[in-house]
């Protein structure tokens, strides 16, 4: 069975469109958002509307540091962000605002371990941005498989023998065969805003049957994402970090 | 796990013949009439007391086969779930190891030649879908009847675009020690031209039946190939002639930019002996003086892993690329074009080959040549205007080659010698002013644009 695996959509409701349609056509057949559904985009009603609708037919959520802002104070954030977030307060309906609140901060089945940042202290947000720490976050993990984003790239960390982690920079749209016989660790990157230079939306399929891990980039009209930005009065920056992938 | 012999059943395959049974596992052959072709089934030593490192080439060697296709590797059937029944069943490729054929003895020039060009094209093949072999041998190289080689075992392999299980098992990160390259021994994985350097190993085996850096049993052992000057072949085997030697030693440099760049460019120097510009690795007679390997020793001291490099891109930066050129109409207008367009392309990238190739029909047919030319004659006159051709283009001989070919049809030859050499990319003229009234269709340039299997860049002459 293949699972989609979508994280940091960050209220951009024309990305995730287009990476559902994309797992759709790709064979998805469950669902699941590694947090951050809002945060920076324009559309954080749409977005928690579609993702709730995908939730009530079997899909899996996770909360991330965004999605859990909404609810209580970060003052880790910098002035853009907080912009962003009090603004996405507003626009937000109780109902939403509820439903992120009541999301876990990690969620097991079987041996896959689905959680926003590191599994180690999933409530301290730590960014799994090495092989250290994404050994760390596996161990913690106690499973074969973590699926994570919040660091808004795409990785793949993989144990070697030893105990010793490595990275790997996937091709998209290339099946890697991850094993079962050992431990993997995917980021699988930002549906709403992609750092890596490349505006392309980006998450993963993970098929479980035949132990294969895919990574995706999908175009979609990011041109359009970013002018909602700036037409709902939000931080340019964000704009332009959606107009540029950066 | 149960217990393997000829007569069980392991998911369907009944096993065969034990074929080998070596310290990392065992060969079955595999009866299965339905896949068409031969097959054979890998079983590793796994258990208590085997080492882990039997697991991790095999799952490596599971995980790149599936990927790789061409007659230059065993085609992949099926793999068993490593936590269970760990197996691999492929193609069982029928054919004399290399290691076999070494064991009676150093070959002749020519059939070193032959082989290693066959090896250096199952190499090109691998280079071009992303993989290195990393673990060249004899014995991982077999002959098969047509003369075409194919590689085996790929349990220490690269692919860049699966994770390099590999990567951090230090105790791995080299081959086999007489065939392995100086930058494997500092722990790189990702070079192809690693690859050319265990060719040149082979080759120099081949040549003179030794090998250039013995068989050394410690790790200060193999990094003496970063720096020792390994004796020149023809001071071991007098009779190799100086090309055979420049091959070999270029493709032994301890540092892999100053070996071959691709894999392509090897096999065509060994099939075109004549075309070889020769250097000082020709005309060693000895080792270094003890200067000059001190000098190479202090080099290699500070040598560290290089940074990654990916197969594909490396053949995408060393292109092959042969253009078309008509020597028997010497006043074309479209030469000129040919010649600025063929400029152009070389520009994109400094480690090129240029073949130049001319087609002639079979037989004395040359304008203005009298009745004198004979074969040989009219062969040597197109030559000359081949390489007038190719004059203003100032390219360093070790980057151009001149071919005259004699033929009835200038498609199919063009198409052969694009496919034998690796071409990447086929420039020529599209049909001339004087042959407009034939049909597109039936010209030269539009069968080889049908036909080619590389890219083909017709170019037509505008106004002077």
């Amino acid at each position: 069975m293949a699972i989609a695996l979508l994280s940091d959509v960050h209220s951009n409701l024309e990305a995730l469109e287009a990476c559902l349609r994309h797992a759709r056509e790709s064979g998805a057949a469950r669902y699941a958002f590694l947090g951050d559904l809002v945060g920076y985009g324009a559309d954080p009603q749409a977005v928690v509307g579609t993702v709730r609708r995908y939730a009530a037919e079997g899909a899996l959520a996770v909360k991330g540091n965004h999605d859990e802002a909404m609810e209580k104070r970060a003052g880790y954030m910098n002035e853009a962000t907080k912009d962003s977030v009090a603004w996405t307060r507003e626009v937000l309906d109780g109902a939403h605002k509820g439903y992120l609140a009541a999301l876990p901060l990690l969620v097991r089945e079987q041996d896959i371990c689905f959680v926003h940042a590191s599994a180690a202290f999933p409530a301290r947000w730590d960014y799994v941005d090495g092989p250290g720490a994404a050994k760390r976050s596996a161990e913690a993990a106690q499973a074969a498989y973590v699926f994570c984003g919040h660091v808004h790239e795409q990785l793949l960390y993989f144990e070697s023998s030893q105990g010793k982690w490595s990275a790997f920079h996937p091709t998209p749209g290339r099946a890697i065969p991850v094993s079962r016989r050992r431990r993997w660790l995917a980021v699988v990157g930002s549906v709403g805003q992609p750092r890596d230079g490349k505006a392309a939306a980006a998450y993963a399929i993970f098929d479980a049957t035949r132990e294969q891990l895919t990574f995706h980039r999908v175009a979609y009209d990011h041109l359009a994402a970013a002018r909602k930005i700036r037409q709902a009065g939000l931080p340019e920056f964000h704009a332009f970090r959606v107009e540029r992938g950066v | 796990m149960q217990r393997l012999e000829p007569g069980s059943e392991i998911d369907g395959f009944r096993l065969g013949e034990c074929l080998h049974s070596g310290a990392q596992g065992l060969i079955f052959r595999v009866a299965a009439p339905e896949l068409g072709f031969a097959a054979m089934m890998k079983v590793p030593r796994v258990g208590p007391g085997e080492p882990a490192e039997n697991l991790i080439s095999f799952e490596t060697e599971a995980m790149i086969l599936p990927a790789l296709a061409g007659p230059q590797v065993p085609r992949f059937v099926a793999a068993g779930d490593l936590a269970r029944t760990p197996y691999l069943v492929t193609e069982w490729i029928e054919g004399e190891s290399l290691d076999a054929k070494l064991k009676r003895g150093p070959l002749a020039a020519p059939e070193a030649a032959r082989i290693g060009a066959a090896i250096a094209d199952a190499l090109h093949g691998l280079h071009q879908q992303d993989a290195i072999h990393l673990d060249l041998k004899p014995d991982n190289v077999v002959l098969k009847a047509g003369g075409e080689v194919a590689l085996i075992d790929f349990g220490l392999a690269h692919h860049a675009r699966y994770p390099d299980l590999l990567a951090e098992e230090k105790r791995f990160a080299a081959g086999s020690a007489p065939y392995v390259s100086p930058e494997q021994v500092l722990g790189t994985r990702s070079d192809p031209r690693s690859d050319i350097f265990a060719l040149g190993v082979m080759l120099y085996e081949m040549a003179t039946g030794e090998l250039p850096f013995g068989v050394p049993a410690t790790l200060a052992g193999l990094r003496d190939r970063l720096w020792v000057d390994p004796v020149p072949p023809r001071a071991l085997a007098a009779e190799l002639p100086p090309w055979l030697q420049e091959v070999i030693l270029r493709c032994l440099e301890p540092h892999a930019e100053e070996r071959y760049q691709s894999a392509a460019h090897v096999a065509f120097d060994l099939r075109h002996p004549e075309q070889i510009a020769l250097t000082a690795r020709a005309r060693k007679t000895g080792r270094a003086g003890l200067p000059a390997q001190l000098a190479r020793w202090w080099r290699a001291r500070g040598a560290r892993r290089a940074p990654r490099l990916l197969p594909k891109a490396q053949v995408a930066t060393t292109p092959v690329i042969m253009v078309a050129v008509d020597t028997t109409h010497a006043n074309d207008p479209r030469q000129p074009f040919l010649q600025r367009a063929t400029a152009q392309v070389l520009s994109l990238s400094r480690e090129y080959r240029l073949l130049c190739v001319s087609v002639i029909a079979a037989g004395p047919v040359i304008e203005g040549a009298g009745a004198a030319g004979d074969a040989a004659g009219a062969h040597l006159e197109h030559l000359v205007r081949l390489r007038h051709w190719a004059e203003p283009l100032r390219l360093p001989p070790e980057r151009q080659s001149l071919h005259v070919i004699e033929s009835p049809s200038p498609e199919r030859a063009l198409l052969d010698f694009a496919r034998r050499n690796h071409a990447d990319l086929i420039l020529l003229g599209a049909p001339a002013p004087g042959q407009q009234a034939l049909a597109w269709w039936r010209s030269v340039a539009s069968g080889v644009t049908a036909h080619a299997r590389c890219s083909v860049y017709v170019v037509r002459a505008g106004h002077e």
